[in-house]
């Protein structure tokens, strides 16, 4: 064997040339097509069958896909587990709806007030509690959840329990009550595009190696220098801020706020199996797990037998999951042909 | 001086695992640092790169005391350590892995050039040709190496290696003692934790001994050798003490 002096003096003129690291950037862009093709073809399906029942399912499934990515940033990437994701979701939408129902403002203005509500929320909530590690960080997650519902309901300018109400009138802004569903589900579509692109460009970068570096090893990440305090808050204010947005798209959409479809913890655990079913820690799996779990809940809900244990078949489906396909869909596949990692990103 | 410890203790609850170690680290030598298992050496090196905090005394590093600071910052400032217990980030490729030590580093990078330190490391631990493969599928000896490598793609000015022979078979030692001479001669100081005494004497500059968490004896490998202190240490192991005294004749 030759010394390793020499070696590695070779490798230094030879072995990293430009064509080499052009190679790795060419392949990983690759990763990017499937999800935006999905994204793109949900969108423009409505158009195609031209009924409006299908843009309202398909509205359901891109809310999901989106909640799901954005949870995955958190879930998949940084490898903490938060049940009580819903509540940034219904915090952003309540802030949003406060906004545009009692003060008048637009949706364009409200939705990034819902976001970064959202988001101010994840940081301080960040210094608090992502100390914690594991079930005990998942738990006061829930905490969150239950205590922010407790608190909106008790809050009078919200509406307390009742809630808040969108004047049937604000519609007319947007061309109409039709108009504005039609819009909602464009908007949501490019909100999900774009959390996809995100999520994708995390996946890719240096902040993103680091969060993957303290899923596997949170004490070794560290010794190698990730800061991991601050990386875990930023992953957590990420994977917040478009729930946030999102809620208040949702809840202008449906017009009304009550505190207990806003904070519904079934919502947090159903985008946890979403993201489990198609793979967490990939690009691709939530949207896989998102169009795979709403189609199998759209199958639930219309047979009389599943229609009130769709929760108990969701908490079996992620039984099944963690304990046989941990990796969920896209990562099994991964881990079966490794010759198509560059497109299953 | 690139570190000094200045009367370093640590207790966990009533047991005393560090009791005031106190020693000056020269630039560019390699320390190997000697004793009975739970003598506290593991202990030490926590102590010295952030895991925990010592409860007594002073660490100075570069001439900045860093007594109280986190890993990730006396990873920044240039220390970089290898695990007795492997962690590696299982499912990561082993590129991945060393690009990650690259780019949280000392130097920082960015990923494309920490992707070339990362081969060039890569191929100088010997592991290129498992780049692509996840870390957790290499075996015990490759994941030595790439803990090794992660630490180097760090560019640190000290290295702590945690038995880092241990469990590899004599080929494998031969190599990993080469590419640990090796780093010397780039510049690197050396802190090395070693229980194969051959490989240790051989290849450091000075000894430090430990045994129940005091040091007992310092000094280079011939005196350490011959130190009635040193020997009675190891004499609950019998075994071991012989093997240090004809180790050390021979070497
Ligand atoms: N985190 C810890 N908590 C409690 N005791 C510990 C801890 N780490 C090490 N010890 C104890 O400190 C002593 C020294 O351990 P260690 O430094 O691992 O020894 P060595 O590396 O020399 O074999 C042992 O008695 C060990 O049990
Ligand atoms: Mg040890």
């Amino acid at each position: 064997m030759s010394s390793p002096n020499d070696t590695q003096l070779a490798a230094t003129d030879t072995k990293t040339g430009l064509s080499a690291v052009l190679a790795q950037n060419a392949g990983s862009f690759v990763g990017l097509i499937l999800p935006v093709a999905i994204i793109l073809a949900l969108t423009i399906w409505p158009t195609i069958t031209g009924k409006d029942i299908t843009r309202e399912s398909i509205f359901t499934i891109m809310l999901s896909i989106a909640l799901a990515s954005s949870l995955n940033i958190l879930l998949g990437y940084t490898g903490y587990v938060s049940f009580g994701h819903v509540v940034f979701f219904g915090l952003g939408g309540y802030v949003g709806f406060y906004l545009m129902a009692v003060q008048g403002w637009s949706l364009w203005l409200a939705m990034p007030m819902g976001g970064l509500a959202a988001g101010l929320l994840a940081f301080l909530l960040g210094k608090a509690i992502l100390r914690l590690r594991g079930g005990y960080f998942a738990l006061a997650t829930i905490g969150v959840n239950e205590a922010m519902r407790a608190f909106i309901n008790n809050f009078k300018p919200f509406g307390g329990p009742v809630g808040m109400t969108l004047n049937f009138q604000v519609y007319k802004d947007y061309g109409g009550a039709a108009r504005a569903l039609s819009l909602a589900f464009y908007i949501l579509a490019a909100l999900t595009l774009l959390i996809v692109i995100i999520s994708y460009l995390v996946r890719t970068s240096k902040f993103g190696l680091g969060l993957l570096a303290i899923r596997e090893d949170e004490d070794a990440a560290e010794v190698m220098g990730v800061v991991a305090p601050s990386a875990k808050t930023w992953a957590y204010v990420l994977s917040a801020i478009l729930p946030g947005i999102i809620g208040v798209l949702f809840f202008f959409k449906n017009g009304s706020i009550e505190p207990v479809p806003a904070f519904r913890l079934n919502f947090s655990i159903e985008m946890i199996v979403m993201v489990m079913l198609g793979g967490q820690g990939t690009v691709l799996g939530p949207i896989i797990g998102g169009v795979g779990y709403q189609s199998l809940r759209g199958f639930l809900l219309t047979s009389p037998l599943f229609k009130n244990i769709q929760l108990a078949v969701a908490g079996a489906l992620l039984l099944v999951i963690v304990l046989f396909v941990p990796a969920g869909l896209v990562g099994w596949l991964r881990n079966r042909f490794p010759a198509l990692r560059r497109v299953l990103q | 001086m690139i570190l000094q410890l200045e009367g370093v203790s640590k207790n966990f609850g009533g047991l005393r695992a560090l009791s005031d170690v106190t020693f000056d680290l020269p630039e560019g030598q390699i320390l190997g640092l000697i004793g009975p298992n739970g003598a506290g050496k593991t202990t030490l090196f926590n102590s010295i790169s952030g895991v925990y905090t010592p409860t007594e005394g002073r660490v100075i590093f570069r001439g900045q005391d860093v007594t109280r600071n986190k890993p990730y910052e006396m990873a920044k400032l240039g220390m970089a350590r290898t695990h007795q217990i492997v962690r590696p980030l299982n499912e990561l490729t082993v590129r991945e892995n060393v690009i990650a030590g690259s780019c949280f580093g000392r130097e920082g990078h960015g990923l494309k050039a920490a992707g070339k330190i990362a081969d060039e490391v890569l191929e100088f631990v010997g592991l290129a040709p498992r780049s692509d493969q996840l870390a957790g599928s290499l075996n015990v000896g490759q994941k030595k190496r790439l803990e090794m490598a992660r630490a180097l793609a760090a560019r640190p000015y000290l290295l702590l290696l945690d038995e880092v022979l241990a469990g590899l078979n004599p080929s494998e030692i031969g190599h990993m003692v080469d590419i640990v001479r090796s780093i010397r001669d780039q510049g690197v100081t050396i802190i090395m934790i070693e229980h194969v005494m051959k490989a240790v004497m051989s290849v450091s500059d000075r000894l430090l001994v430990l045994d129940y968490g005091s040091q007992i004896a310092e000094g280079t490998p011939h005196d350490v050798a011959n130190d009635p202190k040193v020997i009675e240490a190891y004499l609950g192991d019998p075994d071991l003490a012989l093997r240090l005294m004809r180790d050390e004749t021979r070497a």
